[in-house]
């Protein structure tokens, strides 16, 4: 069974590096699989109006085209070029929570993510989502200052 | 809005300047207001309330009680075998995670409430325990209970038969299940029912779901300030309920949904505290209720009187059978349209058994009622409609007074938990209301502006015209929607229990099954 290998992405720089070492890891082992995600931080225990509610699913696709189109199909068309396999996932969750559980749904061996970009309060009290993932997750994580 | 804005703070500055001879001629304005109101909605507002022939007792408060208890029946108690199912459901344990991102059923319950938590919970109840005494407590709680299984059936439509258009946004609610639902059982009359119901729903939209909260909420700005005219809180609420439904200032909205969920918890916990103060005389409360619920303790029509009160203040605040939550819970995206009837009927529950409760405790226990000490019963007011009370307030005012006596600082979390309130469910009503206006005059940008333009200056009607006959005609406009959608629950209701068949069935089996997360 080939190596399989999910990679955070944020949409900034430090997705980009992650993206490049898990490129570099995969071409050294030869057989193996990317999965690029991107997740859309999104609660089900917000507040919303009646109208927000009606418009939600309208929304939702809107953002999963926007996050495929701009993050993960450039993310891509990057690893196809040097001939890698690789699929994209679009999800809405918290971040620590989604990748963990898309890597345990593929059967993934290891996720790779760039070092957090979140900073003050939030931050400091619940932690940053890199932080959480590295706590919480039941494969090895790989972070990429 | 900028030269808006300036208009107004003009006049209110002119307002405080020219003093008195100015502040005169408004107050003939509001009561100009008022009279032509009563004048114009007097007679539904009777027919409604009219007595069961040789009883004093108003048909609609039958009708309500009576749906619900056929729905709790027909559904085996369907309030109490899936509660705990309603609470996993809530949590997010059967929901597919890759349906994430979509109305979680969390998120069309906690909109639904924000609809139905507010003022009835605080000023209506202090209305029914005011004239009904506290027995009417008894009559709320029991009306709410019931009142579940009418929310489980109508959310359960809602959801089945709401319309989706093809750019992914959904309606849905009454009007859709009645003319849906009747078609495809075959019965005719579908059409002109929902259209009766869209009717009534635009003036429940407008009555209790708009000039009720300004009323009320002038009250209770008035309590602070001293009293000025009510079309000036009036102006201020049309001209910010304008900016959001209007001007698409979401933001407005957006802090509004998040604080009023804290504002009641904040309520709930100011309750709680309240009664730890007076622990020692909780079980006296209790037993107010009870005896007033079966012998009234001389309120006006005795136990009756009582139970009216109770019946008519749960289903007012938490719109059980009306119809309204059907429309905010069809926005869920769920395959099973059953688990968003089993999430709502957590609604009357925490709106009316909990929130409404604590307030009529809170009323009871601080002693607001005057009880004449030689026979034990309460002392008649005057006019003999109510309950005598300290400061002689009714509705939110006694709620206020009542929480004041315990906590002194209070009133002020009141009155700014009253106002907000009174704007979310004014943004939820709007919805419902412009929902059922779009059904009758179609979907576009003229027609929903005329409406949301007539929505904002019934809030200045709301606020000018005295308390009387505001809550006559938001309660009879409320009710004339619970009459239609009643009506056609019992055609519709097989339908229902199909579904639950079908589902409970699946769940038994294992077919349906909670998601590892």
């Amino acid at each position: 069974m080939a190596h399989k290998i999910v990679v955070g992405l944020d949409g900034q720089s430090s997705g980009a590096k992650a993206l490049d070492y898990a490129q570099n890891m995969a071409k050294q082992m030869g057989v193996c699989e990317l999965l690029v995600v991107y997740v859309i931080e999104w609660s089900p225990f917000s507040f919303q109006t009646a109208e927000e509610n009606a418009e939600r699913h309208k929304r939702r696709e809107e953002e999963i085209t926007v996050a495929k189109e701009r993050v993960v199909e450039p993310a891509l068309k990057q690893l196809k070029d040097v001939g890698l396999t690789a699929t994209g996932v679009v999800r809405h969750g918290h971040v620590a929570d989604a990748l963990d559980a898309i890597a345990k749904e593929h059967q993934a061996d290891q996720i790779v993510v760039g070092r957090s970009t979140e900073g003050g309060m939030t931050a400091r009290i619940f932690g940053s989502s890199t932080a959480n993932l590295v706590m919480n997750a039941s494969v090895p994580v790989t972070v990429i200052a | 809005m900028n030269a808006f804005t300036k208009r107004l703070m003009a006049a209110g500055a002119a307002c405080a300047a020219a003093g008195p001879a100015l502040a005169q001629e408004a107050m003939t304005l509001d009561e100009r207001v008022n009279a032509t109101f009563a004048s114009a909605t007097g007679w539904f507002v009777n027919f409604i309330f009219m007595s069961i022939p040789g009883t004093n007792f108003p048909w609609i408060v039958m009708w309500l009680v009576i749906g619900a208890t056929v729905f709790t029946i027909y559904f085996a108690a369907v309030q109490f075998r899936f509660f705990g199912h309603a609470i996993s459901l809530v949590k997010g344990d059967y929901s597919d995670p890759n349906d994430a991102g979509e109305v979680s059923h969390f998120q069309a319950l906690a909109t639904a409430l924000s609809g139905t938590v507010g003022l009835g919970n605080i000023a209506g109840v202090a209305v029914a325990v005011g004239i009904g005494g506290p027995g009417a407590t008894f009559w709320m709680i029991l009306a709410g209970l019931l009142g579940m299984a009418s929310k489980f059936t109508e959310c359960t439509l809602g959801v089945k038969y709401r319309n989706e258009y093809p750019d992914g946004t959904v309606s849905g609610g009454p009007m859709y299940y009645i003319s849906k639902g009747f078609d495809e059982l075959g019965l005719p009359g579908g059409k002109i029912l929902a259209v009766m119901f869209s009717i009534f729903c635009i003036l429940g939209a407008l009555g209790g779901g708009n000039m009720f909260q300004a009323n009320q909420a002038h009250a209770q700005i008035t309590q602070i300030t001293g009293d000025f005219p009510g079309w000036i809180t009036g102006l201020v609420f049309a001209g910010v309920v304008f900016a959001v439904i209007v001007g698409g200032i979401k933001s407005i909205a957006r802090v509004t949904e998040k604080v009023v969920p804290f504002m009641g918890i904040l309520y709930v916990g100011a309750s709680i505290v309240v009664l730890i103060v007076n622990y020692d005389m909780i079980g006296w409360a209790f037993g107010q209720i009870f005896a007033g619920a079966f012998t009234g303790l001389g309120v006006a029509g005795g136990f009756v009187g009582a139970l009216i009160q109770g019946f008519k203040r749960a289903a007012f605040s938490n719109e059980a059978g009306v119809g309204s939550a059907a429309i905010a819970h069809s926005a869920v995206k769920t395959k099973e349209p059953i688990t968003e009837g089993f999430v709502s009927l957590l609604e009357p529950l925490i709106d009316t058994v909990v929130i409404c409760t604590m307030t009529a405790l809170v009323i009871i226990i601080s002693q607001q009622l005057i009880i004449d000490e030689a026979t034990g019963n309460y002392m008649l007011n005057e006019a003999g409609t109510a309950i005598a009370t300290v400061d002689g307030n009714g509705g939110v005012a006694l709620t206020s007074a009542a929480f004041g006596s315990a906590i002194s600082w209070f009133p002020f979390v009141l009155a700014i938990a009253v106002i907000l309130f009174a704007f979310s469910t004014m943004i939820s009503w709007s919805y419902y209301g412009l929902k059922a206006w779009t059904y009758l005059f179609g979907e576009g940008k003229t027609t929903e502006l005329v409406f949301k333009i007539i929505f904002c200056i019934f809030i200045v009607i709301g606020a000018a015209a005295s308390l009387g006959p505001v809550i006559d005609f938001s309660d009879a406009a409320i009710f004339a929607m619970a009459v239609v959608n009643i009506f056609c629950l019992y055609f519709l209701m097989k339908v229902v229990r199909t579904e639950l068949n079908s589902y409970s069935a699946r769940l038994k089996s294992g077919e349906i099954k909670k998601f590892t997360h």
